[in-house]
């Protein structure tokens, strides 16, 4: 006997407003506050006891006020630029703290969460905003990729490592996460084509926050984008991207069925981007402020201090003592990026090759010594 | 000294005569069975052995998971092959015509070409892109172009032309070796031309951004990469006849280019033709000819001479025969370059810019 969308810990099918078609989405934290314990993917949470979910709500917190302190460095000059991923939190927290060691990530830009999770210092993270460097950390150490800007074009990566994984059967697979914009991009469409062909063991996690820049999800798709990898072979989920349990739960499944040989998988984590694009962009020209309004609603944050409180928990001690771990990390971010001063030109012809290079050598000598002649001169 | 006997016998007997597509496809199966990180992946390069059999017979000895067909899609291959450096293979890519190869541009030049500046150079891009380039073959549009320009412009890619099947078998060792992103763009209509190749002599092969002397010569220096050293050579021969001594030079490395040798001969000659397939603007004469200029100035007693694909989409394999520079054509060059008359094509005052 089939169970009930909400018996299998999916929201009743209402029709999607894009076009009317009706779409279950996976949620086991609602708004107000309210938990779900009994169903398969409630089970799979299980063991994230009140103790273990202040841990999360915790890395959220602290991942909110990282984000905060990059629009800050940004609008002080002391950043190039910064893409804020306020409202994300449940998403990018909840899906990396899912992930094993073996997992390798391809992340954007705009997961700071994901990123933080995975171990990297704030001064790594920051050479690349600051302007000091097109990367950052070692991806071999960390086991996750540099932040990519092409959009989608992570995606062909991080198939081709999960090929690789299958290629040589040393275990292992690969998540990659993409934006709903990349959706629209010719490299995931190959991605998915790829992935399906070699049943590659790799996790799309959609951060669908509604916007790609100033264009709505509608323009990207007259279908909810859970349902286009399906076209492609690929077992996809929509979950509620505010909500933290429900992306645990759904991270969890898809790694399971990857370790188990079902191949790739994909997330749809539905979600909203409460700041702007970039700290060059100017939201209020594309977004409605009640649309705004509507989202602040459904925050990722504020539901789960709702329910911790519910039960008894306090959560005025865990947002001091998160604060407490925001506030050092921080200040560790803010000096890092101003302790970034060196500017070594020699650096400019430094890794664009692995290998000797005749006409690097020969421009950067031919700089040096005209930057010589030049101090010579003064 | 009897080991050294003993050796002599081993190393004549690994000269065979090869084709070109024979060469490259003895120089793959060495390196896949040296290293098994070393893939192979295009479309049909696997029961069929590619559509030129470059590959021929290399997935039944290596299997479907070293010689991997794909789906058709060279964005897919190339940002593939990418993710799998990250696992620690060293891929090899197959694009199956040069016209092929721009869906894949993007992968190639912001990914391929960048991921090791982007890293600070922690990740190493050990890839290589092999293309089919070229004309003259009577093919369809998209399957004789000469892309190599677009490449030779983006730093972070070496790009690579051999002209001999000994060379197209050392020179992808070579590429394959490099820890560099390499393009190795094939000469696909001597594909099916043969020479004696040495498959034993690698550690002996020049160093895989040198160019070569193909021909000594006093008079004018004649630079040529892929299909057009054959062609160049056989003007060479032309010229000999006529009393006028060509010196060839076979770039062989288009990035970087080998200035060093390409500047001695000129120093010596005096004259410089630079002949290619591709367009001229933008192209590797174009480069070659400023690059000449500014180390070999005083040493130049004409202007360098282009003979150069024009400046047009590839034309209809009907009129393909026009636009590829002949053995003709380039003689047609080395006379400008002489100064003996302005001949057919374009006027002097064009040739030399404006020195008169």
């Amino acid at each position: 006997m089939a169970l009930a969308p909400s018996e299998r810990n999916f929201t009743d099918p209402t029709p999607d407003p894009r076009d009317g078609s009706a779409v279950p989405t996976l949620s086991l934290l609602t708004p107000q506050g309210v938990r779900t314990t009994n169903g398969p993917y409630a089970e799979r949470v299980a063991d994230i006891d009140d103790a273990e979910l202040a841990k999360l709500y915790s890395q959220m917190i602290v991942q909110r006020r990282i984000d905060a302190e990059g629009t800050a460095l940004q609008r002080q000059g002391q950043l190039a630029l910064w893409a804020p991923s306020k409202g994300q939190e449940a998403a990018q927290i909840g899906a990396a703290s899912a992930l094993r060691e073996t997992d390798f990530i391809f992340p954007t830009y705009r997961d700071h969460g994901v990123i933080h999770s995975r171990g990297v210092a704030p001064a790594e993270v920051m050479r690349q905003w600051r302007g000091a460097s097109h990367g950052g950390w070692d991806p071999h150490e960390k086991k996750m990729a540099p932040v990519q800007i092409i959009i989608g074009a992570q995606t062909l990566h991080a198939v081709g490592y999960a090929m690789g994984a299958a290629f040589d059967g040393m275990g292992g697979s690969s998540v990659v996460f993409l934006g709903d914009g990349a959706t629209s991009q010719g490299d995931v469409s190959e991605a998915m084509v790829f992935a399906a062909s070699f049943h590659a063991p790799v996790l799309f996690f959609l951060e669908n926050n509604q916007f790609a820049i100033s264009e709505p999800v509608e323009l990207q798709s007259r279908i909810p984008l859970v349902e286009r990898p399906r076209g492609f072979g690929i077992r996809s989920v929509r979950v509620d991207g505010n909500d933290i349990l429900a992306v645990v739960a759904a991270t969890r499944e898809a790694l399971e069925r990857m370790d188990a040989g079902e191949g790739p998988q994909f997330i749809e984590a539905v979600t909203f981007r409460q700041g702007a694009h970039t700290t060059a962009d100017d939201p209020t020209k594309y977004r409605a402020k009640e649309l705004e309004e509507h989202w602040a609603k459904l925050d990722p944050i504020d539901r789960v201090e709702t329910y911790l409180r519910g039960r008894g928990m306090d959560t005025e001690a865990i947002v001091d003592s998160a604060q407490k771990e925001a506030d050092g990390v921080a200040a560790e971010l803010r000096a890092a990026v101003i302790g970034m001063t060196e500017k070594d030109p020699e650096m400019l012809f430094k890794h664009v090759y692995s290998e000797p290079h005749p006409r690097i050598a020969e421009q950067r000598e031919e700089y040096m010594g005209y930057l010589a002649d030049l101090e010579d001169g003064a | 000294m009897s080991q050294q006997a003993q050796a002599a016998p081993a190393a004549e007997a690994s000269t065979k005569k090869l084709t070109f597509a024979k060469a490259i496809n003895a120089a793959l199966d060495t390196a896949l069975a040296g290293d098994e990180r070393v893939l192979l992946m295009g479309e049909d390069i696997g029961k069929l052995g590619g559509v030129f059999r470059v590959t021929d017979g290399l997935q039944a000895t290596h299997g479907e998971q070293r010689v991997i067909d794909t789906p058709l899609a060279e964005s897919g291959i190339v940002g593939t092959a990418v993710g799998l450096t990250f696992r620690g293979f060293r891929p090899i890519v197959e694009i199956q015509f040069d016209g092929f190869v721009y869906p894949a541009f993007d992968q190639i030049v912001a990914q391929v070409a960048k991921l090791t500046m982007r890293t600070d150079g922690r990740h190493k891009m050990p890839m290589v892109i092999r293309i089919p380039f070229g004309g003259e073959n009577g093919s369809p549009e998209h399957h004789s172009e000469s892309p190599e320009a677009y490449f030779m412009h983006t730093a972070g890619l070496r790009v690579v032309a051999p002209g001999t099947p000994q060379d197209a078998h050392d020179m992808l060792l070579q590429a394959i070796a490099s820890d560099d992103p390499v393009i190795y763009l094939e000469p696909k209509r001597r594909y099916y031309e043969s020479a004696q190749v040495d498959v034993n002599a690698i550690s002996a092969a020049p160093a895989l951004d040198s160019a070569l002397v193909r021909r000594a010569g006093s008079d004018v220096t004649l630079a040529v990469y892929g299909p057009l050293v054959k062609t160049g050579l056989d003007a060479a021969e032309a010229a000999a006849a006529d009393g006028t001594s060509v010196e060839v030079v076979d770039l062989r490395s288009l990035s970087p280019l080998d200035f060093g040798t390409l500047a001695a001969s000129v120093r010596h000659t005096g004259r410089l033709v630079v002949a290619h397939e591709a367009s001229r603007t933008g192209g590797v004469g174009a480069e070659v000819s400023a690059a000449i200029t500014e180390r070999c100035f005083e040493y130049l007693e004409h202007a360098p001479v282009r003979v150069t694909g024009f400046d047009i989409p590839y034309p209809p394999a009907y009129l393909e025969h026009f636009h590829v520079p002949d053995r003709d054509r380039i003689l047609d060059g080395i006379d400008h370059a002489l100064g003996r008359f302005d001949g057919v094509g374009l006027d002097s005052s064009e040739r030399q810019g404006g020195s008169h």
